[in-house]
């Protein structure tokens, strides 16, 4: 099976477009772009099927040897099995449908070749990470990833705040990968390899007392977490991602909100051995997860921005997917991780769609009233939001509810993370259907005629009243909101858990059980029937209040932004100091910026670079230089270019070399 | 004894040609006395036997090596010696003692050994036009035929360096 | 029946005369000259001991000593005439940079 193909043919495509695209004419780019893309798609769906009709599992790929160093041994392998299948499928998909959506975004932007380049890069790398077969390779797709992501955030890379959101996106990253990194030198020091297979292998036979320690496997996971936090948008190291909305809607959509931004949580559920046999690394987990999901969803509801409110919302969605993962719901993860990609690609594409009818507003109180301009981009935006806020039958309602259910039941979980699950919920559905009406109901806001601004984001130059987009922007809408709706029903009854169980053994009670239990799938299909069971009436009631919390989000959006349109203001004005402190976002960016980078530019400043740099390092070089410089005024009277001292010199010195002879001779 | 006053005689003229040079302001003077210097060198190297190296002295030094000097000082148009002040103290600081002392030095040690070393007697051997040919043209055969080398680079050098810029 | 340190005598004067010339003149030619003065001091040297010795082969170094002189004469008074060229003047102490 010739897995390499799916990763290559993408990076072929940004290699012909990035070397020769200069000269290509905007159909040709398009053209080699989407085609390397859809035979990536394409080639993923033909090994797919072939899985999914009985072939053997996992389907792995031994390219060529990477690295061999005495036993330990990387290679570039890759791998498939449900977890990675997973990814694949909606890595490609959804890249696909976006790559069709940018063709008609991006016509009038410069830089054509160098957009679909970049997007191409990033299709390489994503695939790269989610099929690597080790973790080393995995975190080649992981720098790179972040680096597309760089290039994609200051693609208008003119404007000085897309390239500083560029950098603090890359630098936030450096931070999460610094840990992933330490964890993997922890993993070649402790085991001795860093292919997937071997090392669960070792991990699972580990038993307390042996030489790794529960305390190592706790530090390795929380190392990796930390990289989870950069790469997927949590606490702490979430600013850089509302920064990120800088760069071009589709990017957005499909780096920013389905894919890449979802790798922290592959990786986590990727490494579920190791986490879950470190029960509080897996609780920081959750908690993290929780907290993200909580305290974004409160930012976004104070946003005005329409791709910022989407951009908390994706925060707190990736909050719910560690929630899952920290209480080792790993497949409820992941299936939020694919209907997530669908809804929230869906809301961003809808967006982009939205203000590239409005002429480039993104400012939702200058919108309104869209629903009559642009019908396509409403319905399907509709479904995506109902999905995200839990609507039953929806796509997200499955996936939520799940990882809700999990959150209560699960042995490592506890009624607090439901709790603030079901308000964050709440919150949710709130401030989406609040976007919703913002932005489709009422009048329209916004002038018809633009004097001017329409040049402000992405540089789109449209005149008069807003308009629906071309059908190539709306077919990828349809494709979207059509999963959205429907992408829920693959975890209708526990389908999509049991599908990945093979990778991912959903609950293990004590790590210590489960290093005793030979193999541990085996042990899995009793585990997980049994609280299905017993707790379905309880998982029915919890489920009701779900349901319940998202139709009043709905509705008290209704009230104050359709109903009510004087409210919201007035609320705003009681809260006072509470709701500027939101609308400022908790003012974290300021209180980084005063705890960590001014001390840091300032100590570089006065530290590295008045002392060190410049006190020690040019000091040592000056004073070196100026010791040779005198040194060498002082020699430079023997040089003084007469012969005749230079006469006198050898006539001293031979008188010294003859006396010195006729003394020795006549001693 | 005739061969100790006639090397009295020419070493003295050695000496006052050695001692003109220096004297001399002008350098057509000193070449002059250096060219009585070679010319008395010659009889004091046939006083050694050394018949043909005073004939090369005489043809070669004082005949076509001086003539060079001459020329160049007659088409360089060469005046009287300038006294400049900006003189190398070194030399005179250091150089001229340090000459002296050597020169002392050495002559001491030549004089207080002087008796006692190896009389030269006349006659005793020569070294003949005949026996130097064979031993140029046998034993040093290579070294005599590098020597033309030298003498062509020498010749193609001074064409170059004496040439005027273009 | 001279002593050979008569000779030496003679030999090392004319040398130190050599270094005392080019010590005390200015002028780039009477230098010159006086480098003429050193080798014949050494080439007296030479043949007096190969006399003294009865060898030829002082005879000899003799002659290619002097072959160097000639090809040196030749060279050193083609620098003069260049050294001239540029700087009109004979005096070394004028000469003491290697750029005009």
């Amino acid at each position: 099976m010739t897995l390499w193909l799916i990763p290559l043919l993408p990076l072929a495509g940004a290699a012909i477009n990035g070397l020769f695209g200069r000269r290509f004419s905007r159909k040709l780019v398009a053209t080699v772009a989407l085609a390397f893309t859809a035979a990536s798609f394409l080639w993923a769906l033909v090994i797919a099927s072939r899985f999914l009709s009985g072939g053997q599992v996992p389907i792995a790929d031994h390219v060529a040897t990477w690295l061999q160093i005495g036993d330990f041994r990387i290679e570039y392998g890759f791998l498939v099995d449900q977890l990675s299948m997973v990814m694949m499928l909606v890595v490609t998909g959804v890249g696909f449908l976006i790559h069709i959506y940018s063709v008609a975004y991006m016509e009038h932007e410069g830089g054509y070749y160098r957009y679909f380049s970049y997007l191409n890069l990033f299709m390489f790398f994503m695939l790269t990470l989610v099929l690597a077969n080790n973790y080393l390779l995995m975190f080649v797709g992981w720098e790179g990833v972040g680096l597309a992501s760089y290039l994609l955030i200051g693609f208008f890379f003119r404007r000085d705040s897309a390239a500083d959101a560029g950098k603090k996106a890359f630098i936030t990253n450096r931070i999460g990968d610094f840990g992933f990194l330490i964890a993997l030198f922890l993993l070649v020091k402790n085991f001795g390899t860093l292919q997937f297979a071997d090392l669960f292998d070792k991990v699972a036979k580990y038993s307390p007392g042996a030489e790794v320690g529960v305390g190592v496997l706790t530090a390795i996971a929380l190392l990796m977490l930390m990289g989870a936090t950069g790469k997927s948008a949590q606490i702490p190291l979430y600013v850089w991602l509302p920064d990120a909305m800088e760069g071009p809607t589709p990017v957005s959509a499909l780096i920013h909100a389905a894919t890449m931004v979802t790798a922290g949580v592959y990786m986590i559920c990727r490494s579920n051995a190791i986490f879950s046999r470190a029960p509080i690394a897996l609780t920081v987990v959750a908690i993290i997860g929780t907290l993200t999901a909580f305290f974004a969803a409160t930012i976004g509801i104070t946003q005005t921005d329409i791709k910022r409110v989407l951009a908390y919302s994706t925060v707190s969605q990736l909050g719910y997917m560690f929630m899952a993962a920290g209480v080792a719901a790993y497949s409820a993860a992941i299936f939020h991780l694919m209907t997530h990609a669908f809804f929230k690609g869906l809301l961003f594409l809808g967006a982009g769609s939205v203000i590239h009818g409005v002429g480039g507003e993104q400012d939702m109180r200058k919108m309104g009233g869209l629903k009559k301009y642009m019908p396509w981009t409403f319905w399907t935006m509709f479904a995506a939001t109902c999905a995200i806020s839990g609507i039953p039958f929806f796509a997200g309602f499955y996936s939520k509810d799940e990882i809700l259910w999990q959150a209560y039941s699960s042995p490592h979980g506890s009624w607090i993370f439901w709790l603030v699950g079901v308000i964050t919920a709440y919150m949710t559905s709130f401030y989406m259907f609040r976007l919703l009406f913002m932005t489709f109901t009422g009048e329209y806001r916004g002038a018809i005629e633009p004097a001017h601004g329409h040049g402000a984001h992405d540089d789109h130059g449209h005149h008069g009243t807003p308009h629906e987009s071309p059908w190539m922007m709306l077919g990828p809408l349809v494709i979207l909101g059509i999963l959205s709706v429907v992408g829920g029903y693959v975890g209708v009854g526990h389908r999509f858990e049991n599908f990945l169980a093979p990778v991912t053994p959903s609950v293990l009670s004590e790590p210590q059980t489960a290093a005793l239990a030979a193999p541990e799938s085996a042990a899995l299909p009793a585990q997980q029937s049994e609280p299905a069971s017993e707790n379905s009436g309880l998982e029915d009631e919890l489920m009701a209040i779900s349901i319940l919390c998202a139709f009043s989000g709905l509705g008290l959006a209704w009230f104050l932004y359709v109903k009510r349109r004087d409210l919201p203001d007035k609320i705003a004005d009681s809260l006072g100091g509470l709701y500027t402190t939101v609308l400022n976002k908790y003012y974290v960016d300021q209180i980084y910026g005063a705890a960590i980078i001014r001390p840091l530019i300032n100590g570089s400043r006065a530290i590295l670079w008045r002392g060190i740099d410049a006190g020690a390092i040019d000091g040592t070089l000056n004073a070196s230089a100026k010791g040779a410089q005198e040194t060498g005024g002082a020699f430079r009277r023997l040089q003084s270019g007469n012969i005749r001292s230079y006469a006198g010199w050898v006539a001293a010195g031979a008188a010294v070399v003859v006396i010195y002879m006729v003394w020795m001779g006549t001693r | 004894m005739l061969e100790t006053v006639l090397f009295l005689i020419f070493a003295a003229i050695c000496v006052g040609g050695a001692i003109n040079l220096l004297a001399q302001k002008h350098p057509i003077s000193s070449a002059l006395s250096l060219i009585v210097v070679m010319g008395s060198l010659a009889m004091v190297y046939l006083l050694l036997g050394a018949e043909f190296v005073a004939a090369v002295q005489i043809i070669i030094y004082a005949g076509a090596i001086m003539v060079l000097f001459v020329f160049v000082i007659m088409l360089l148009n060469a005046g009287e010696e300038e006294r400049s002040a900006t003189g190398s103290r070194v030399a005179m600081v250091l150089g001229v003692p340090g000459l002296l002392a050597a020169a002392v030095t050495t002559g001491w040690v030549l004089t207080r050994h002087g008796p006692a070393s190896t009389p030269v007697v006349l006659g005793e051997f020569h070294g003949s036009a005949h026996a130097i040919g064979r031993l140029l043209f046998h034993e040093f055969l290579l070294p005599f035929e590098v020597t033309s080398v030298l003498i062509l680079v020498a010749i193609m050098g001074a064409v170059v360096l004496a040439r005027r810029g273009e | 029946m001279v002593p050979l340190s008569w000779y030496l005598l003679l030999s090392a004067f004319l040398f130190a005369s050599g270094v005392a010339g080019f010590l005390i003149r200015r002028n780039i030619i009477t230098i010159f000259m006086s480098i003429e003065l050193m080798l014949n001091g050494v080439n007296l040297a030479f043949i007096a001991f190969a006399t003294v010795r009865h060898s030829l082969n002082g005879n000899v170094f003799v002659f290619f000593v002097m072959v160097v002189a000639a090809a040196e004469a030749a060279v050193g008074l083609a620098i003069i005439i260049a050294v001239y060229r540029t700087r009109e003047t004979l005096n070394v102490d004028r000469v003491n940079l290697l750029k005009l």
